[in-house]
């Protein structure tokens, strides 16, 4: 049995150590926001926070994250978190939307690491999360947003 | 009367009446009608949900619930470009809706009443089509809906029905102070005869139409609960996983399943025609179960040519003449006389659509006929070809359009091939359980249906001012259409006209020109990629005419206008990109700036690139400002978006896609080898709407193939070479 958490909810969890937590979390666990793109962490679709840190949950096998707190898109609710949704939507930064829940996880986790990030910044933590609509003069506008909006205390 | 045959009766009420102000235009209402009940869930809805019928459906379009809802009925695929926001508008404005009480449902599978408009009796997605088929369609729908809403408002007010207003979903009576929301007025308005003829608003009078109106799909992207095909879970359902051949053309010789079937998960290992199928209880049993495998693959008729061998026998054959597209004048004769001459040839590779969700499909078999729930795009040719797999009537094949995560093309395959796979899956496991297909990256990258791999060979000659009197073109590559349905459509003549799109028609005054065509045959799989015949003749053309301005010693801006006095919309966004470019003003050392202009799907699009160039041989697209005309613009934030993202995704081919084939096999298999643009890689942007009053055309794709003529343009600019293979390599 392997133990996790997932936003907030303990799982006992009968499964193949070697399951990635991608598919725990989407076949096991049931919730599906967290996407499928290339399995080998080449896309970024699939990310997720596990302890507060970005992670593609496709190369994580589920040992790995046991006993950690894992966050999916499902489960987002910091001001941080509030701010870059809120940000998404008022950019109208989706398309197809299918890599957006990686786009907004790898967002959250940077911008929770660093409150004013600058193009390199974002360059950096956001290059590995692909989206093919190629949303991203929108996405880079939106984290700046959300910067500005959580620096100000507003979300 | 049959759809789309429209009676203008606006001609005849403007003899009558004079031009009465604000009035709009009357049409002849055409639609088809609602059916009682709706089986069919759309994306955000558990699937297989029965939604139970509105008490006010007029059309098969609007649905208005005593909750004051409005449902609007989408028929086309929602897969980024913005159906589920576009459509609905063209409804609400003529029924004067509110925005926030719309709400969009994907159409069930039946092409009688949500046929594309532009393609005959046919449902699906494509061609940049869903907003220019639906103008006059769903504004018809929405107008008549409110003329219902209103006379049950006079018959309830005992009022004239021309003393009532409709604004943001209140239909009120000003003189009386009597108002009422769609939702009170909707049972009785279901009572009312059902118009012959409607008025549509004069364009001055949208209040809908040309605004910012958000996406009705960001919310659920933004929260993950958007719901795709690969999100999809019925009762019982097995995850299907399909070990395909290592060539195209290659079968099943021979299989030995006793390890897959001893993976925990796995329930069943069936062969079909396009491989072995593993079905396990989830995706990772299924995974391992085809990992455990052992095939012996018979590749007797197996394709086994590469990349290179193929260039090289196309540009053998581009010395031969081909089958004419387009013959103005005598090109031969003018090159003879021509002052000086200029050659060129340039190479495309097969490019994978690599959309971020894989091909995926679900199906249910049931008493009476199938189930599938799927990013649609191609609803008619799909209900055919599963239901000969199943030996079942096409209506019988019931459809749920769900959002696809991306397509770029893919999911509208002229073979219905992932689809019928799902199909034959369900077949050859008796139907007992609902089967999900998943294709894994590399199934994706590897699974075919690639835009062709093209040579294209130029020559022009020019007279003694440099303007361009001869031109011929010869362009070498697979047909998409050839062996699919449309081929007699759409191959006239030998020649498929989606090979020479976008050369054929060049736009440029050159008196004497040719172009031709050789479309071999090969056993790699191919299909339309966003933007189609224009991925490879945009760039063939416009970076060869940029080498002719060069050559006449003339400014790319200038030459092009000059060659385009009779093209005043090709003209319009060269221009307007021109003037919004800063065209002219100097740029640092190792700057440069590039122009293209181009029309696809009867739009128009120029685009200037201003890209650096490092010491290293490296460069960077840092700007790129766009310029478009696609008439009426319906929702102006869409539109910047697809112009962004449609550059993004030609970026990307002209930046580092390529998909190669070795002795037959495909080279690449995920992210790693098959590249694609990054956030790092993408330019600032800024799009630039041409004002317009001319009906609405695509802008999903016309925005992708100018970019790579325009950053070829402008690395000439900055450094003196030229390009003439994609991606680009500086070096090459």
């Amino acid at each position: 049995m392997i133990q996790l958490t997932i936003n907030g909810s303990s799982h006992e969890l009968d499964v193949d150590p070697d399951m990635p937590l991608l598919w725990v979390i989407r076949d096991v666990v049931g919730l599906t926001g967290t996407k499928y793109g290339c399995g080998l962490a080449l896309c970024g679709a699939c990310t997720v926070h596990s302890d507060g840190q970005p992670v593609r949950a496709c190369v994580t096998p589920v040992s790995m994250a046991a006993g950690k707190s894992i966050t999916t898109i499902e489960g987002l609710n910091s001001t941080v978190a509030r701010a870059v949704q809120s940000a998404w939507q008022r950019l109208q930064v989706v398309q197809c939307g299918y890599c957006q829940s990686g786009q907004i996880m790898s967002a959250v986790a940077l911008l929770e690491e660093n409150a004013s990030p600058d193009d390199a910044a974002i360059n950096t933590a956001m290059s590995g999360n692909l989206c093919r609509c190629a949303t991203y003069a929108r996405i880079r506008a939106a984290i700046k947003e959300a910067a500005r909006a959580s620096n100000s205390g507003g979300a | 009367m049959a759809a789309g045959s429209i009676v203008n009766l606006s001609r005849r009420r403007f003899l009558r009446t004079g031009l009465a102000a604000g009035a709009g235009l009357t049409l002849g209402v055409y639609l088809p009608a609602a059916r009682a009940m709706h089986a069919e869930a759309g994306p955000g809805k558990a699937a297989g949900d029965l939604v139970p019928a509105a008490p006010f459906e007029p059309n098969a379009f609007v649905r208005i619930g005593t909750d004051n809802q409005v449902t609007v009925i989408v028929k086309h695929l929602e897969m980024g470009q913005g159906t589920y926001t576009g459509l609905p508008t063209l409804v609400a404005e003529e029924l004067d809706a509110a925005w926030s009480q719309i709400r969009p449902e994907g159409a069930p599978a039946d092409a009688k009443r949500y046929n594309n408009l532009l393609w005959g009796d046919s449902q699906g997605t494509g061609g940049s089509t869903a907003v220019a088929n639906s103008f006059e369609q769903l504004r018809k729908a929405g107008a008549a809906a409110r003329e219902m809403l209103v006379n049950a408002a006079a018959s309830r007010w005992q009022v004239p029905a021309d003393a009532i207003t409709v604004r943001d979903g209140v239909v009120r009576h000003a003189a009386s102070q009597r108002s009422a929301s769609f939702g009170e007025l909707a049972e009785a308005a279901a009572q009312q005869p059902v118009p012959q003829e409607v008025l549509l608003k004069d364009p001055e009078e949208f209040r809908l139409i040309g605004r910012d109106l958000p996406r009705k799909d960001s919310p659920d992207k933004i929260n993950g609960s958007a719901r795709y095909t690969l999100d999809v879970k019925l009762p019982g359902m097995l995850t299907a996983l399909v070990a395909h051949p290592p060539r195209f053309g290659a079968r099943v010789k021979s299989f030995d399943a006793a390890r897959a079937k001893a993976v925990p998960g796995v329930v069943s290992v069936v062969q079909i025609p396009t491989g072995v199928a593993v079905l396990g209880r989830d995706f990772w049993s299924a995974h391992r179960g085809r990992e455990a495998l052992a095939i012996d693959w018979d590749e007797t008729q197996a394709f086994t040519l590469g990349s290179e061998q193929i260039t090289a026998d196309y540009r053998r054959l581009a010395k031969q003449p081909g089958r004419v597209a387009r013959k103005d004048g005598d090109a031969e004769a003018a090159m003879a006389q021509a002052a000086r001459t200029v050659e060129a040839s340039y190479e495309f590779p097969y490019l994978a659509h690599a959309a971020m969700e894989p091909m995926n499909c679900v199906i249910r078999v049931t008493g009476d006929g199938a189930e599938i729930w799927n990013g649609e795009q191609f609803q008619t040719a799909d209900q055919h070809a599963v239901a000969a797999v199943l030996g079942l009537a096409p209506e019988q094949v019931k459809i749920h359009m769900l959002y696809a995560g991306g397509s770029f093309g893919r999911r509208a395959n002229p073979q219905s091939d992932y689809v019928v796979e799902a199909a034959t899956i369900a077949k050859a496991t008796g139907g007992k359980a609902p089967v999900k297909l998943v294709w894994t990256r590399e199934d994706d990258m590897r699974g075919g249906y690639y835009r062709p791999l093209y040579y294209h060979a130029l020559r022009a000659g020019l007279d003694g001012d440099g303007r361009p009197i001869a031109w011929q073109q010869r362009i070498v590559g697979q047909s998409i259409m050839a062996g699919t349905a449309f081929e007699a459509v759409m191959i006239k003549d030998g020649v498929d006209q989606t090979s020479v799109e976008g050369a054929a028609n060049l736009p440029y005054a050159i008196p004497n020109l040719t172009v031709d065509l050789h479309s071999p045959t090969l056993g790699v799989p191919v299909q339309w990629w966003r933007s189609v015949g224009s991925t490879h003749t945009a760039f063939a053309t416009e970076a060869f005419l940029d080498e002719l301005a060069t050559a006449a010693g003339k400014d790319p801006v200038a030459y092009r206008r000059m060659l385009l006095k009779d093209h005043p919309r090709h003209r319009g966004v060269l221009e307007l990109v021109a003037e919004k470019a800063g065209w002219g003003s100097p740029l640092p050392k190792g700057q440069g700036r590039g122009v293209a202009v181009h029309e696809s799907f009867n739009s128009f699009v120029a685009q200037v690139a201003e890209v650096t160039v490092r010491e290293n041989g490296g460069f960077s697209v840092d700007r790129v400002v766009i310029a478009v005309d696609c008439g009426i613009a319906v929702n102006p934030d869409v539109i910047r978006a697809q112009m962004e993202g449609g550059m993004g995704f030609g970026l990307s081919a002209a930046l580092t896609s390529r998909l190669t084939l070795k002795q037959g096999r495909v080279e690449q298999s995920n992210f790693h080898d098959y590249t694609v643009l990054t956030i790092d890689q993408m330019p600032a942007v800024e799009v630039h709407i041409v004002k317009s009053a001319a009906p609405p055309t695509g802008v999903g794709e016309p925005a992708t193939p100018v970019i790579a003529p325009a950053v070829a343009n402008a690395l000439h600019a900055a450094t003196g070479r030229r390009v003439y293979r994609l991606p680009i390599e500086l070096d090459s």
